[in-house]
């Protein structure tokens, strides 16, 4: 085994690149790339259900199969049915909202609007330690703040009686002026000071620069539009309240269902098993699960509310439009010398949303000199919330953007660009890497994708009536990291369950945590089951910002390591073990049998252990928490972000690295752009299951064409409607945009970075991607886009 | 959702006298009615599924003619390898239609019938104003975010898209549709699909009360080498942004135009058949220069509103390239 410390641990990267893109790469690229005697070490096999095995979704026969029970599939006696009803106006008041209509329709129970006067209390956001990611709450005044904002909620016997009902209702606005665009010469920019950086004189080096360029990069309002549509379950019982909520942190969930009632938070659970994607939009419960709370107190019954697919366009917020100007100032030869950035993006009117564009601009290249500003500007909209990769993922689109213009004007390929002007340490925070794989990504996806056969001038590769393009894009995402809590429970059946509050937002949890404990336990991992997502489980932070595997891993494995450390003691310990005469440190635990070292045969299986001396079970419980952490602490941790440590918090800078390598064809005509093949090579460290982790990333990826070509929220600029508020009409890529996709794990194990030595893998795997599609493009065209998305106005005739 | 009568119909003679009723509608797949049910712009106070009625979901092909009962399913027509033989136009537009999901439930007869997917038309309680929904009072679209709206065929009251795909392939080749009422009639395709005027919740020529049975499609030459081309920024399950209708008919030197056959979907207010472009093809050679000559007539009249000029950019392009795919020379 090789010590992550070991000097030569830079062949792990073989090793990762093998496990990841499996037995079909091995003659390409990366494997190539390995001399002989580390080829060797690349085909030797994980052993199954081990850390680092490829092993499939433990979940995924239960989805398949449908029986999997998502939150609104909870199935409850007299459920009643909450439909909303939301304002067709961006600002104004309510007159008058007539709802005798609507109370006189067939099965409907109640209707609550802001006359109803039921308190619903501001939550504490998460930047004032709180975990909410709005304070708006419904139903409170007769403001309205944005077009689709909640105004009403009306319950019925029926879903379909209650959207009758709901379509019944009348309201009478008093509209006032809105403010619908932060190009509006009315709006107020705030400067966001907390996250501007200066070094060096930006704008001096920029002016004497002898190289430079220059542009606007602009993104539209995108939504995350996960499959399962936001929607819950709220049921009393006397004053304890249950929410099934399709929730990625149960216990933000729970402090903000208790900030919102009033409610002592004991008194709170909330349950979320399975989420049907969330991509950052399920980190919070939305305004609507606090009228779904207050139907079902009022009627004494439970209420299920599901938002429409339109209604969740407006219910909650995706990412904010951005805008950026960005000028990068370089020597003849390449060299940066300055990067003046200045970014916006919008947020609403009563709510802040922060979409940091500089998150990379200050982090991926070293500069002599940089000025990097960011403000937002309120506008008459719901509050923008977050989409995989908040702030990495539009600050690089235009840093990555604009790279590719630099090198395309020195005439240098964009990769010897970018390695000419490598950061040897974090330029901002001024304290090295933990690990940079990020040369090893350049080179493993290059060679890859054929990178050296690209023919560096515009509109010079074409195959019939097809421009083609090739461009590359560097990504990062940094480590965040919050401690949490796991059990182990060892059964006198044989069976081990591993629990924590944590949730499996579809990315794998359920399958690498079985996979911690069988590795430390000996057990197979089909007898490991792993319960998650519910606020009486073990305390486990949101699972966001590409954390929540690298916490678990930590806290199980350390739960496994002490379970095994007490069954040892037990055996040799206890009067009535088998191996009561062994010594502890003679004993071991090997493929679920303890045995002493010395001997092959002759162990005890862990539950004839246990029968022998009369446990029923064994339950261990362990955390990543520092030791003597107290219970407010222990607390503060799973309903709040205010233990989340930053990237630079180990005295090392951490981060997840990438490279995205993409081929696209342009239709010469017609200014369609398909995406033929794409290439990427990851550096999210230590890797705990190949193919999971590689799902994330080509979901990612996937995302990221979408991002590039397609998704773009239409915002009626009369109104503030958000007009293709829908599936037909907000397109996000199909299957037959996607392409065949190769990834490769470039990764080394950093244990600096988690206890685990891993790093970001869901949020990475979209950063990159749509500035490669767009280099791409203007290599196919010579056509630079700097707005996405990349449709057929802007580039027909191309 | 309104509550509804359900009622399912034994036969056509039920079904029509059953339809008889006001706010009644027909449910074939439900693929257009449901999903414009749920959006509050249909609101029947009952349906009649004709789903059992017999003898209308056949496919028969004869020396002369494709006939397609209106009950047959997109998918099942899209496969037909009668229908791909001696016109590919028709299975390419059915193919290059809706989602897998939706062809396998939609019906032919319902396709014909697909509502706009205008989206100020379709957001009812933002935009009461709709003079589809409600004549005269008014259109969001005309001034709102018109990317995806007509550029022929509009009127001041209306530019809503026609958004279909099998009925472009059908005005280019003649087709006609069989409609039964109080007696049976014959309408071409052409004529069936209405102009907006100031009347634009009158879609088609079928009258309250009448059912389509199905359509007939002449076979020529020009339909045996026909093609669909469709062009949109997803690859898949999204409407044109501009689509072509084409086929061609070669004299015996096999180089020279007989006849063409041109229509377009996706810019216009109901399937656009493009006369000049094939007259100005017609006894022409059959090469690159001349069809791109030509596909620039198929525009004349075509108006942009502020989002849809690229329209006008790229539809002659689409007509173009779907001419040379069929002639062989793309």
């Amino acid at each position: 085994m090789t010590s992550p410390l070991n000097p030569e641990l830079k062949r792990r990267t073989l090793v990762q690149a093998t496990m990841m893109t499996g037995a079909a790469l091995t003659a390409s690229g990366a494997a190539q790339a390995a001399a002989p005697a580390e080829a060797n070490a690349v085909r030797q096999p994980v052993k199954h259900g081990a850390v680092g095995s490829s092993l499939s979704r433990a979940d995924g026969a239960v989805k398949v199969k449908g029986t999997a029970r998502y939150a609104i599939e909870q199935p409850l006696a007299r459920m009643a049915y909450g439909v909303l009803v939301q304002s067709t106006i961006p600002a104004g008041r309510i007159r008058a909202i007539d709802t005798a209509a609507t109370r006189a329709s067939p099965g409907v129970l109640a209707v609550y609007t802001h006359e109803s006067g039921f308190r619903i209390n501001r939550p504490k956001r998460d930047l004032e330690g709180g975990a909410a990611t709005e304070v708006f709450v419904p139903l409170q005044d007769n403001l309205v703040r944005w077009n689709g904002q909640h105004i009403a909620i009306v319950v019925a016997e029926s879903f379909e009686q209650a959207t009758e009902a709901a379509a019944l209702v009348t309201v009478a606005y008093e509209a006032s002026e809105a403010l619908l665009h932060p190009t509006d010469s009315r709006a107020h920019p705030q400067p966001m000071d907390a996250i501007k950086a200066e070094w060096g004189d930006a704008a001096a080096a920029f002016a004497s620069a002898p190289v430079k360029v220059e542009g606007v990069y602009t993104t539209p309002r995108e939504y995350n539009v996960p499959m399962e549509p936001h929607a819950c379950v709220a049921a009393w019982e006397g004053d304890r309240l249950t929410v099934w909520e399709p929730s990625q942190w149960v216990g933000g969930a729970r402090q903000v269902i208790s900030e919102w009632m009033g409610l002592d938070i004991e008194k709170v659970r909330v349950v979320s098993p399975y989420v049907g994607g969330g991509f950052g939009s399920k980190i919070a419960p939305h305004p609507h699960v606090s009228l779904a709370c207050i139907a079902a107190r009022e009627l004494g019954r439970p209420v299920k509310v599901s938002l429409t697919r339109p209604q969740t366009f407006t219910g909650l917020g995706g990412r904010p439009r951005t805008h950026q100007r960005l000028a990068l100032g370089a020597t003849r030869d390449g060299q940066l010398v300055s990067i003046v950035h200045e970014g916006w993006n919008e947020t609403a009117i009563d709510d802040t949303h922060v979409e940091p564009t500089n998150s990379v601009t200050t982090l991926m290249y070293a500069t002599p000199n940089l000025s990097s500003r960011h403000s937002i500007i309120p506008v008459n909209t719901v509050n923008p919330s977050w989409l995989r990769a908040p702030g990495e993922n539009p600050s690089t689109y235009a840093l990555e953007t604009a790279m590719d213009e630099l090198a395309h004007t020195l005439g240098m390929d964009p990769v010897a660009l970018r390695l000419k002007n490598w950061a040897d340490q974090d330029p901002k925070a001024k304290i090295p890497w933990t690990t940079r794989q990020l040369r090893e990504a350049y080179a493993a996806g290059a060679e890859a994708f054929g990178w050296s056969r690209r023919n560096p001038a515009p509109r010079s590769m074409r195959e019939g009536r097809e421009l083609i393009g090739w461009g590359m894009a560097a990504g990062t995402y940094p480590v965040w990291r919050q401690p949490g809590e796991a059990k182990i429970i060892l059964h006198a059946d044989g069976r081990v369950e591993v629990h924590s509050g944590g949730v499996d937002i579809g990315t794998g949890t359920y399958t690498i945590l079985a996979q911690a404990a069988a590795e430390v336990l000996g057990v197979p991992v089909e007898r490991v089951s792993v319960s998650l997502g519910d606020t009486d489980l073990p305390r486990a932070p949101v699972a966001g910002g590409s954390q929540l595997a690298n916490i678990l891993m930590g806290a199980v494995h350390t739960a496994a390591v002490a379970t095994r450390t007490e069954l040892l003691n037990l055996a040799a310990s206890d009067p009535k073990s088998p191996l009561r005469s062994a010594r502890v440190n003679d004993l071991v635990l090997e493929n679920g049998q303890i045995r002493p070292s010395r001997r092959p045969t002759g162990g005890v299986a862990i539950a004839d252990l246990l029968k022998a001396v009369e446990r029923e079970r064994l339950e261990v419980h362990r955390d990543t928490f520092p030791t003597g952490a107290t219970e407010a602490q222990r607390n503060a941790g799973n309903r709040s972000f205010t233990l989340m440590q930053p990237a630079t918090a180990s005295g090392g800078s951490a981060h997840a690295w990438s490279a995205q390598f993409v081929e696209v064809r342009v239709d010469e005509d017609f200014g369609t752009v398909r995406v033929k093949r794409m290439v990427a090579a990851f550096d999210s460290g230590l890797v705990f299951n190949p193919k999971l982790a590689r799902s994330q990333w080509i979901g990612g990826m996937i995302m990221g064409i979408g991002q590039a070509l397609l998704e773009e929220g239409l915002i009626d600029p009369r109104d503030g409607r958000v007009v293709n508020a829908n599936l037909a009409d907000y397109a996000v890529a199909v299957n037959a945009d996607v392409p065949e996709i190769q990834t490769i794990s470039v990764g080394i194990p950093d244990l600096q970075a988690t206890p685990r030595g891993g790093k970001a893998v869901g949020e990475l795997g979209i950063v990159g991607v749509a500035a490669a599609i767009s280099n791409a493009v203007f290599h196919a065209t010579g056509k630079r886009i700097r707005d996405l998305p990349i449709t057929i106005e802007k580039l027909v005739g191309a | 959702m309104r509550a509804l009568e359900y009622l399912r119909a034994p036969d056509t003679a039920t079904a029509l006298r059953e339809a008889a009723q006001p706010g009644t509608r027909f449910l074939a797949g439900g693929t257009t009615l449901v999903d414009l049910m749920k959006c509050g712009v249909e609101r029947p106070a009952r349906v009649i599924d004709i789903t059992h009625l017999p003898g209308l979901d056949e496919v028969t092909v004869s020396d002369t003619a494709i006939r397609i009962g209106a009950l047959a399913k997109m998918s099942q027509v899209a496969a037909d390898a009668r229908v791909r033989t001696v016109a590919p136009v028709i299975s390419e537009a059915l193919w290059r239609a809706a989602s897998a999901q939706l062809r396998n439930m939609a019906s032919i007869g319902g396709n014909l019938l697909q509502r706009t997917r205008c989206t100020y038309f379709r957001d009812t309680a933002a935009y009461p104003n709709c003079n589809k929904r409600n004549p005269g009072s008014g259109c969001a679209a005309m001034d709102g975010l018109n990317r995806n709206h007509a550029v022929l065929g509009a009127s001041d009251a209306c530019i809503a898209t026609y958004p279909g795909d099998l009925a472009v392939a059908l005005v280019a080749f003649d087709a006609t549709v069989r409609i039964m009422g109080r007696f049976e009639r014959v309408v071409p395709v052409d004529q069936f699909f209405r102009l907006p005027g100031d009347r634009p919740d009158l879609e088609h020529d079928l009258a309250p009360g009448e059912m389509i049975l199905g359509i007939e499609i002449p076979l020529s030459d020009a339909l045996r080498r026909s093609h669909y081309l469709k062009v949109r920024d997803r690859a898949s399950y999204e409407f044109a942004a501009a689509s072509a209708a084409v086929g061609i008919a070669l004299e015996a030197d096999g180089r020279t135009i007989r006849e063409a056959r041109v229509a377009l979907g996706g810019v216009a207010t109901k399937p656009w058949r493009a006369r000049a472009v094939e007259q100005a093809l017609a006894g022409k050679p059959l090469n690159e220069a001349v069809i791109r000559d030509a596909a620039a007539q198929a525009m004349a009249g075509a108006q942009a509103r502020e989002h849809n000029a690229y329209k006008i950019a790229l539809a002659p392009k689409v007509v173009a390239r779907a001419l040379m795919s069929a002639g062989g020379i793309a």
